[in-house]
């Protein structure tokens, strides 16, 4: 008991003391600056909730300026590093109609849709096959449907990346900290020997944000519950036509396409 | 029994320092991998496996072409492989060790490995064939270590032995099996998704492997007065001749199926081994050396009267193992990661650094085999008091 006590003691102290060092600067420029943005407890008060979340994502509306944008913002806020070589880490990325929907090919695509770039991320797939060879259980699909991965678990075998049919799984190579421009403190760096992968903004949901990127898209995203009928989701595959990458896969992927 | 290989000619004694040096060469090239991780390596993001996962699944086939002499001699009591088959067992036991390292040396966390045990996994295959190798690993020590002990005694192996056997013959196809659906589950990578993946790979395993150990054999002949006997050689070879038929065999079923169907993503990873897919050609030259190689043994090993001439049999072996290795051992995983997801080519050659610990593993391996050898062969000269 007495033990108990002290240990929650000390616990307290050192928190105090750390959190006092972050707001005086003793831990760095990057974390003194964003340490009046920590999140507190009344952040959490209203998380979004989903029975399955999914994402919709209106080609037509992109041009490069925007497709940057989006990129730009998820790479900043979770420490995706910038690394100019083959074994490069990628969350949220472009290719051309060839290499996204490769399984979909026409010999003379309409003009718009040949010179169209299109964003690519995990399809948080509802039979992701990552879930299904992962050794360890490091990478998991929650209730939600969002595709995660403990990167305290993983023990880098890259199983995963071979499973993957998307190439949405990046392996962390070497150590990716020297790569990131400006660390964000409020997210998690990663380590050599894991692979990572987005995640759906799953830190930004439990806050009731929505994800970075459908939130700097401006509209061209829509995020919301596939099994809700009333959903922006729902309303966007209503309207219009949308098609998933390698749906032959079986994979059932959650990122649908506006052509 | 151990103290067998305490005891040794300055030659042994040569080997296994040659091989320690060896050894302490890759050790250094393998802490300079865990201190920068795999970039040293010639991995990327589309070719996530490479040179280490392949020399895994081709020692796994090593492994488990010991049962090529374990059935003939348990299951059809053929006597002649008796002083082979414990070289066999030994070889298998070394082929597991490499196989183990090299999945050590691949993952980028080792010091969390354990963690496919703590949380075991049962629908990743890899959490099987984690199983089914530490399993085989054990199994041909039992039997190994066993038989051994008693033919040293003068006794017959106890009756609990058998069932092992037996089991072990089961087994080995098993680790093959397993280490194909590894590769042979995964919705996207064409080259690996056919059924008869595991066929193939215990095809290829049933030739390159036996070949592998007659080598050795013959290499442990030239070395010592162990003599295996000329009936053995001469039926394992008709094994090795019959298994690389069926091997080929079922490279042309694969030819068959990509190209006369003409799907494109069954057809780009082989047009990408022989002849070059979006101008990389990395592999195209070794890919026809293995051709050429592989016909070539069959050549000298399918008439009977090269086949059962020990001059050529040597060369036809080698050419054989060299030829299984370049389609397993090189080609096999690359393929796979080829054309990536975005139909894109990222073309692969493994590293120095990532040879020289590939290197270490081999040589542990060496070590292992050298010294069970020594061991068995000097109980064997002993008995027959050579």
């Amino acid at each position: 008991m007495d033990k108990t006590r002290r240990t929650i003691l000390k616990l307290a102290g050192a928190s105090a003391l750390g959190l006092g060092a972050g707001s005086l600067g003793l831990l760095g420029k990057g974390i003194a600056s964003a340490a009046p943005a920590l999140p507190t407890a009344a952040n959490y008060d209203s998380p979004l909730h989903a029975k399955r979340w999914a994402m919709v994502i209106d080609t037509k509306k992109f041009d490069d300026a925007l497709l940057k944008k989006c990129i730009d913002v998820c790479h900043t806020i979770h420490n995706v590093p910038d690394i100019p070589t083959k074994q490069n880490i990628k969350w949220l990325f472009t290719g051309d109609y060839e290499e996204t929907f490769p399984t979909e090919q026409n010999n003379f695509l309409a003009e718009g849709v040949e010179h169209r770039k299109f964003l690519m991320l995990c399809n948080h797939c509802t039979e992701p096959p990552c879930v299904r060879v992962c050794p360890t259980k490091a990478t998991f699909k929650r209730e939600d449907g969002i595709v995660m991965m403990d990167y305290h678990r993983c023990i880098g075998c890259r199983y995963c990346m071979a499973g993957c049919p998307y190439g949405a799984r990046s392996f962390n190579f070497m150590d990716p900290r020297p790569y990131i421009k400006e660390q964000n403190p409020l997210f998690p760096t990663r380590t050599r020997g894991v692979v990572e992968k987005c995640t759906f903004c799953v830190e930004r949901l439990a806050q009731g944000l929505m994800p970075a990127c459908v939130e700097a898209a401006g509209g061209a995203i829509y995020f919301g519950d596939l099994e809700d009928p009333g959903s922006e989701v729902r309303k966007a595959l209503r309207d219009n036509f949308a098609i998933r990458r390698k749906p032959d896969a079986g994979t059932q992927p959650g990122v649908y396409y506006i052509i | 029994m151990l103290e067998k290989a305490l005891r040794g000619s300055p030659r042994y004694w040569g080997l296994l320092f040659v091989l320690m040096a060896v050894i302490g060469l890759g050790l250094g090239f393998y802490l300079y991998q865990l201190s920068f991780g795999l970039t040293i390596t010639g991995m990327s993001r589309d070719v996530s496996w490479g040179f280490y996962i392949a020399q895994f699944t081709y020692l796994v086939g090593v492994a488990a072409s010991t049962v090529m002499l374990v059935l003939p001699y348990y299951f059809h009591h053929f006597k002649a492989f008796s002083k082979m088959i414990i070289l066999g067992e030994f070889l298998a036991i070394a082929s597991v060790t490499m196989c183990l390292g090299f999945i050590v040396v691949d993952i980028g966390q080792p010091q969390r490995m354990l963690n496919v045990i703590l949380y075991a996994t049962p629908h990743s295959v890899l959490f099987w064939d984690m199983l089914v190798l530490n399993g085989y690993l054990i199994l041909n020590l039992v039997i190994g270590w066993t038989t051994l002990q008693c033919y040293k005694k003068d006794v017959p192996p106890p009756s609990w032995i058998k069932p092992l056997v037996y089991l072990s013959i089961i087994w080995a196809f098993s680790i093959h099996t397993v280490t194909a659906f590894l590769y042979a589950g995964l919705p996207g990578r064409h080259y690996w998704l056919t059924a008869i993946m595991a066929a193939r790979f215990l095809a290829s395993a049933f030739c390159s492997g036996p070949s592998l150990l007659l080598l050795l054999i013959l290499f442990l002949r030239k070395l010592t007065k162990f003599e295996p006997g000329k009936e053995a050689i001469q039926a394992l070879s008709t094994i090795i001749t019959y298994a690389m038929c069926v091997n080929v065999f079922f490279v042309l079923l694969e030819l068959f199926t990509a190209f006369y169907s003409n799907i494109p993503g069954e057809t780009d990873p082989m047009v990408f081994l022989f002849s070059g897919l979006e101008g990389v050609r990395t592999l195209v030259p070794f890919m026809w050396t293995a051709v050429v190689l592989g016909l070539g043994s069959l050549v000298l090993l399918i008439p009977v009267k090269i086949r059962y001439n020990q001059n050529v049999l040597p060369y036809a072996l080698i050419m054989l193992v060299v030829g299984t290795w370049i389609d397993k051992g090189m080609a096999l995983i690359v393929a796979g990661f080829t054309p990536n997801p975005f139909e894109k080519v990222t073309s692969y050659l493994p590293t120095i650094p990532e040879l020289m610990v590939a290197l270490m593993v081999y040589a542990v391996g060496a070590l292992v085999l050298t010294i069970l050898w020594k061991i068995a062969t000097s109980i064997r000269m002993e008995k027959e008091g050579v």
